[in-house]
């Protein structure tokens, strides 16, 4: 045993240290709950922070892996959530049970987001750099407007989807039945949603993620899509297909940004498509470049601490956003300095933080 | 690569924090005058009569209410002017001596959802015992459930969205509804002027602006009034209109009704005056504290309509002790929002006051009690033009509405 660990290589090590404290962290937050020591306000939080952990270790693998900037992640987070939706309410007659329910909604979300994943993918990956960037922050934009135009019901006829384009229609044009649920009512968004979601389906998403990612990294896919990222010709000099491996990676992140979203979506009772704008998209970017690029515990520790700092900070009142704000840069500036990763460097012999695919 | 990426997550880092927020709220619709128990500093009249069933008790004990509204972002200044209004009545309360004394906590939800359900845990989290919020329709939608589970007797002072109450038996607007605010103008158009050819330019990403101009719709074409023109904009294009305003142009429109919020009405204001077009606004009640905003030429917004609840020029006693007192603490005149909150916490105090509750009771308890109450409630505010205030089974106000016109920078009733 002691040999097999010794045998190991450092990076596989890492991967198991980061699937042992995010298991760790669950059975304390359980622990905690159970004991009666977390105030509605953190137990509030478990499931979004689940749900933002999932996003930012999808969007790492895009950003971080892939090499390259995506600023419409919310996009498919948007869409994973609105598919989740239409699922759970569609369905909450004929299956009521509401674990099941969660999980149909997840496995719809994710499909559906992986899909449409796949149609931007194929014709965004033939961009590079800033030009990728700026296409995917359209479609994140094109999907929210979609999103503001559609209207969907359900009655025993089954769904029923609108388009609302020319802004004349709204939720009484899809003829519903009178047991009819208005599931998505155009820029209203879907309201009167069951909550479904809980915090253990959200932890066994972050693991499923982790899982999904450290080993599309540690794969001969992953490493043929690093290569692309470190140099795209030396890669296509060596007979990888640049196209299938960039889209590889970039479905998979969008399928995962879907699960996310829906988890997301069904722990509130309502959703409206504005949510998932372009600050959305910054904001889990942001959690992605604090933690490290390709780093995913750090994307993990990076989400856990800036969902949680805004609400930490709220007796301070007006300064909170001021205060969120100087501690971001401070910690940005305090990771990326020589000097301090330098000095943390003597104090830890192998500093952990240096492999950039950690 | 890596350092770009770092320089834009930072920069949108910063620019996050100015832009979260903004998005759907209200209120509902008709010119100010007297107020509830107010000054007069007698006991409150229990204006309501006793409640239908509740605890008959002697109302007493110190309540905990608590207020979510965006105090930081887009729509901070509605949180605000809730918030200073609502210490102002708490603080009248209090004064009174009686045996029901209240607490105002209060928690930001920068106008989100997400943050509003936080917000409201924050807030269980400080013992709250009434929520008089969300201040805006979006959080109060994915608040209200949770209320409603737990059952928190919940007044929201000006989220006017229709579902907010829908199905809720705990829920009660200060506001008009969202439908009712897009009726009650089209009749009121249709009703005071002669033949309009209207335009509306909306919001199409906003639940508020797109609920009213849906009702206005309804009601004008039901009316066989003439629509010339619709045009939409969303959260991420809202600073020029010419589109629009070219295209009401060239369709004829004589009137414009701007279902929407002051700050991107003002900037049509500003660019159709530019244009050389001078068709009639119409606003509701978000256009109220379009003289407020900084920069803005307010010469521009001389003659335009709106349907708002509290007129701070109001010649009513009530209405100028309040104006008077906000004015004095916070410096600037208050507005149909600040109004709402203040009717609220008096809503509030009348309804514990018509139930017997006392704070020792446990939140469900509390709750019925005072929804018991609310049924025979009436009560006169500073939003209800002179008129009572009662409330249906379902959660909504019924009261009088007015228009208002701007003229020399005041609103002044046609």
């Amino acid at each position: 045993m002691k040999s097999y660990f010794k045998n190991m290589k450092r990076a596989t090590k890492v991967d198991y240290a980061t699937y042992a404290g995010v298991i760790l962290a669950f059975v304390v937050v359980m622990a905690c709950k159970s004991l009666g020591l977390l105030n509605r306000q953190m137990t509030g939080m478990l499931v979004p922070i689940c749900a933002y952990i999932c996003m930012a270790l999808s969007l790492n693998l895009t950003v971080g892996i892939l090499g390259e900037l995506s600023l419409g992640h919310a996009g498919f987070m948007s869409v994973g959530a609105f598919s989740g939706i239409i699922v759970s309410m569609s369905l909450s007659q004929t299956v009521p049970n509401e674990l099941v329910r969660l999980v149909l909604a997840l496995v719809v979300g994710t499909l559906i987001a992986a899909v449409v994943g796949l149609i931007v993918g194929v014709p965004v990956l033939r961009l590079r750099g800033d030009y990728l960037a700026i296409v995917t922050l359209a479609f994140g934009e094109i999907i929210k407007d979609i999103i503001n135009c559609l209207l969907v019901g359900w009655d025993e006829r089954g769904l029923h989807f609108a388009f609302n384009f020319d802004g004349n229609q709204n939720i009484q044009s899809l003829g519903l039945s009178e047991n009819g649920i208005e599931i998505i009512k155009g820029a209203q968004g879907a309201s009167g949603n069951d909550r479904i979601a809980t915090f253990t389906v959200g932890f066994v998403l972050v693991m499923i993620t982790l899982i999904v990612v450290l080993n599309l990294v540690r794969s001969r896919t992953g490493r043929a899509v690093m290569a692309i990222r470190d140099n795209r010709i030396a890669a296509e000099s060596v007979g990888i297909n640049v196209t299938k491996y960039k889209l590889i990676a970039f479905v998979t992140s969008a399928a995962l940004a879907g699960a996310a979203g829906a988890l997301f979506g069904l722990n509130y009772a309502s959703v409206n498509a504005a949510q998932f704008d372009f600050n959305t998209s910054i904001l889990v970017l942001v959690y992605v470049v604090l933690g490290g690029l390709g780093n995913m515990w750090g994307s993990i520790i990076a989400t856990v601490v800036l969902y949680v700092l805004p609400e930490a900070l709220r007796e301070y009142a007006d300064l909170r956003m001021l205060l969120y704000a100087i501690i971001l840069i401070l910690v940005m500036l305090a990771t990326h300095n020589p000097r301090l990763r330098d000095l943390a460097g003597r104090i830890i012999p192998r500093r952990r933080g240096a492999e950039a695919d950690g | 690569m890596k350092k770009r990426i770092l320089a834009l997550a930072l920069a949108a880092a910063l620019s996050l924090g100015l832009l979260a927020g903004c998005g759907g709220d209200t209120n509902g619709g008709d010119t100010a005058t007297p107020t509830p128990a107010a000054d007069n500093t007698d006991t409150p009249s229990t204006q309501a009569p006793d409640d239908g069933g509740g605890s008959a008790g002697e109302a007493s004990g110190t309540f905990t209410i608590g207020m979510i509204g965006p105090l930081t972002g887009g729509a901070a200044i509605y949180g605000t002017a809730v918030l200073n209004a609502a210490q102002i009545a708490v603080e009248e309360i209090n004064a009174l001596g009686g045996p029901v004394q209240f607490n105002l906590i209060s928690a930001d939800d920068v106008n989100d959802a997400e943050t509003a359900v936080n917000a409201y845990n924050n807030l269980m989290d400080q013992g709250m015992q009434i929520l008089l919020g969300t201040v805006t329709t979006q959080p109060a939608l994915a608040v209200v459930p949770y209320t409603y589970d737990e059952r928190v007797f919940t007044l929201t002072p000006s989220g006017s969205g229709d579902d907010v109450i829908e199905g809720n038996d705990n829920v009660y607007q200060v506001c008009f509804t969202d439908s009712n605010q897009g009726t009650r103008s089209a009749q009121y158009i249709d009703e005071h002027f002669e033949d309009p050819k209207i335009a509306i330019i909306y919001k199409n990403d906003d639940p508020y602006s797109q609920g009213i101009r849906d009702n206005f719709y309804a009601e004008a074409t039901a009316r066989g009034m003439e629509i010339v023109y619709e045009g939409t904009f969303g959260e991420a294009n809202q600073t020029d209109f010419n589109v629009q305003l070219t295209g009401a142009e060239s369709a004829g429109a004589d009137m414009i009704f701007l279902p929407i919020y002051y700050t991107p009405a003002s900037v049509i204001l500003t660019q159709a005056n530019q244009m050389g077009y001078h068709p009639t606004f119409f606003g509701v009640d978000g256009m109220d504290g379009i003289l407020t905003v900084p920069g803005f030429d307010t010469s521009l917004a001389e003659g335009v309509y709106l349907l708002t609840p509290f007129s701070a020029d109001a010649e009513d006693e009530a209405t100028q002790a309040f104006v008077t007192e906000y004015q004095s603490r916070f410096g600037d005149t208050p507005n149909q929002f600040a109004a709402d909150a203040y009717d609220g916490i008096y809503i509030i105090y009348e309804a514990i006051q018509a139930a017997g509750v006392t704070a020792d009771m446990s939140n469900e308890e509390i709750c019925d009690a005072l929804i018991a109450a609310m049924g025979d409630l009436s009560l006169v505010g500073l939003t209800s033009a002179g008129s009572e205030m009662t409330w249906d089974d379902n959660g909504a106000v019924s009261k009088d509405p007015a228009a208002v016109i701007i003229e020399n920078g005041t609103y002044v009733t046609p």
